[in-house]
């Protein structure tokens, strides 16, 4: 039995600059469940932080024109009053971030920062914030957390850094975990560690993770649902196994070809041409079609809609699904993949 | 921590050494005037001058004169410790009226100061908090004239609106805080409000460019995300980190405003160290130099330790060792 926690239906985030209107989430759809790991991948610039912080509230509204919806356990929280918005943030839904040095405050103890997470929320004694907090740093694994509740940021480790940013975002038993490129900054060591430890949190703790990142081989670890973006869009959702064995999108294809897989050794790495777009201007059309081997007529005049065409497997392309079957084994097979 | 001040004390001493060298260099070895024949008032006769020379040792070796420079410094002279000399222009002591002087800018530079930080630091949130709008406007014209006004500009102007015009304060001059606390304060406020503008302008600019760079780091991200208030994530998160600079700053400021705040002193007409430092250098009363030369160069290496330790306290990544 799945509990949807997080719905966004077509969101768009547009910020308004001197240089022009930036469109850096364009129409948006996706969903969560409680217990699952959500991927949501793409380049740098592809919208998918901004999405997430959208829905935390954290992108000021003063230069920035946001619709949609963004349904958290059937609230709107777009709807949501600055206050209200406060109440969610920390507490049912919480962040971690990439460069958790940046994130964590330099000036006070790790342990003070944690205590204060849950006294934003609770009205607690203090000690008893402190004993939370100590529980929770055992349990995301940081050695000595009495000593370690004192210490200041630097002299925490960048995995420590991360592993004390996830006992914070757990302070409040927490309904969903976004997770924003929270291995990025590590060593390869580190991160498969802590995407073990979020992997393990999510099923102690019963919760939804989105987690956000450029790294296809962290997404084929984790999660089980995967979207991926470009240029503010979505190009295509779909299962992991769809993503990584029957993909739809030439997008899809051009970033599974430039990595290289333990379960196809031997063949060739291939770099998608050209680079994303500007935000500002973004191509007519398919915004990817500049850069697709296989645009044709309508590619650069009318946007392909984010639809499923059968096998709950959306994504946004012209091609018919006969001729991306075709497409797509013809790739594999010139780049040694299928023999 | 302990160590660690006792090694910048005794280095504050080897500086201010080496500052008194310097000048004693300047002012003796190269001089602008013989200090002799400015002892010795018009027209000396050679014998006279001859008899100056003998009674100040002006006509030992130099490197004599200085070694008895520091050993009055350390040890004190006829007149007490510190011992600075005897002044060539009031034929006094030049300790009491240094100390005396010294007091007036004191005061002077401590009532400034805390107008100026309390001023600045709240205009610059104010004017952070409302980036882009009529109050950052306003905060910034308020900046913009004060960085601009000069003091003597200023304070003619002030003198001129309360005194003569409204006459609502006293005019110029000092009244001590044991004569009449009532007419010191009076007497005080505009020259603390001259020089304080100036400096507030500066830090409000500071506080306002500091404040927003610090609201653009993650961790203010992470306060937000935490679910804090709004409030809280400015005044603890925020202006925390984005004052540090300040208080380097401050440190830096305030110790210069001890040696002297020559126009503000001048244009309220405060006996301070300021307008003795102009005397004392057109009129070549060498050993008055000496002694402002100490006390501001000491000023200077002491606010510039505390400062230091207090940085320390302030950020846990600096570690004094």
């Amino acid at each position: 039995m799945t509990e949807k926690l997080l719905e966004v239906r077509d969101l768009k985030v547009h910020f308004n600059t001197q240089d022009g209107v930036v469109k850096a989430v364009d129409g948006v759809s996706f969903s969560v469940d409680r217990g699952e790991t959500f991927g949501i991948v793409g380049e740098s610039g592809s919208g998918k932080s901004v999405t997430n912080l959208t829905a935390m509230g954290l992108i000021n509204k003063k230069n920035a024109t946001i619709s949609g919806q963004v349904l958290f356990k059937g609230r709107d929280l777009l709807e949501l009053g600055g206050d209200d918005l406060r109440q969610v943030r920390g507490k049912e839904m919480s962040m971690i971030f990439q460069d958790p040095f940046a994130c964590l405050h330099p000036f006070y103890r790790v342990g003070d920062q944690i205590v204060e997470a849950i006294l934003a929320h609770d009205d607690v004694p203090k000690e008893q914030a402190k004993k939370r907090t100590l529980d929770l740093l055992r349990a995301v694994g940081i050695p000595q957390p009495e000593e370690r509740f004192r210490d200041y940021p630097h002299q925490y480790s960048g995995g420590m850094r991360q592993r004390a940013m996830i006992a914070m975002a757990l302070v409040h038993n927490p309904d969903l975990l976004i997770a924003d490129e929270p291995t990025t900054a590590l060593d390869v060591t580190v991160q498969a560690q802590i995407l073990d430890l979020i992997d393990r949190v999510k099923t102690e703790f019963n919760i939804g993770v989105i987690l956000i990142t450029h790294d296809l081989g962290v997404i084929s670890e984790v999660a089980q649902d995967v979207m991926v973006m470009y240029a503010g869009r979505p190009m295509e959702t779909g299962t992991r196994d769809q993503i990584f064995n029957q993909p739809l999108h030439p997008y899809a294809w051009g970033l599974l070809e430039s990595i290289p897989r333990v379960d196809q050794k031997g063949t060739r790495l291939l770099p998608i041409a050209g680079a994303p777009p500007s935000l500002i201007n973004v191509p007519p059309g398919c915004a990817f079609h500049p850069r697709c081997p296989h645009r044709f007529e309508p590619c650069d005049k009318e946007r392909p809609e984010f639809v499923d065409r059968g096998g709950g497997h959306p994504n946004a392309c012209h091609l018919s699904p006969e001729e991306k079957r075709r497409l797509w084994d013809e790739r594999e097979t010139r780049r040694g993949a299928k023999v | 921590m302990g160590r660690y001040v006792i090694r910048r004390l005794l280095f504050s001493l080897l500086v201010i050494l080496i500052i008194t060298l310097l000048t004693f260099v300047i002012f003796y070895v190269m001089p602008p005037t013989d200090p002799a024949r400015a002892f010795a008032g018009k027209q000396p006769t050679p014998e006279i001058l001859a008899e100056v020379r003998d009674q100040f040792g002006l006509d030992e070796p130099l490197f004599k004169q200085y070694g008895r420079f520091v050993h009055n410094i350390f040890l004190g002279d006829e007149f007490g410790w510190p011992g600075l000399g005897f002044s060539f222009d009031s034929r006094s002591a030049v300790k009491d009226e240094l100390f005396k002087r010294a007091s007036v800018t004191l005061q002077l530079a401590i009532g400034a100061a805390l107008l100026w930080v309390v001023l600045g630091v709240s205009i610059g949130i104010i004017s952070a908090l409302n980036r882009g709008r009529l109050g950052d406007r306003a905060a910034m014209g308020f900046a913009l004239f004060g960085v601009s006004t000069p003091v003597f500009f200023l304070g003619y102007i002030g003198l001129f609106i309360f005194w003569q015009t409204l006459d609502v304060l006293p005019g110029t001059g000092y009244t001590a805080f044991g004569e009449d606390p009532g007419q010191w304060f009076l007497h005080m406020i505009m020259p603390w409000a001259a020089l304080a503008l100036l400096y507030s302008a500066f830090y409000a600019r500071m506080v306002r460019g500091n404040l927003l760079e610090t609201m653009s780091e993650d961790y203010i991200r992470t306060a937000r995300a935490k679910g804090l208030s709004e409030r809280k994530v400015v005044f603890k998160h925020g202006l925390r980190a984005s004052l540090t600079p300040v208080v380097t700053m401050f440190g830096l400021d305030f110790s210069t405003l001890l040696g002297g705040a020559v126009i503000t002193e001048t244009v309220f007409n405060l006996s301070g160290l300021g307008s003795y430092a102009v005397t004392a250098v057109l009129g070549g009363d060498l050993p008055v130099i000496m002694g402002l030369v100490v006390l501001a160069s000491l000023a200077v290496t002491l606010m510039t330790l505390v400062v230091d330790v207090l940085y320390a306290y302030l950020d846990p990544r600096v570690r004094l060792a």
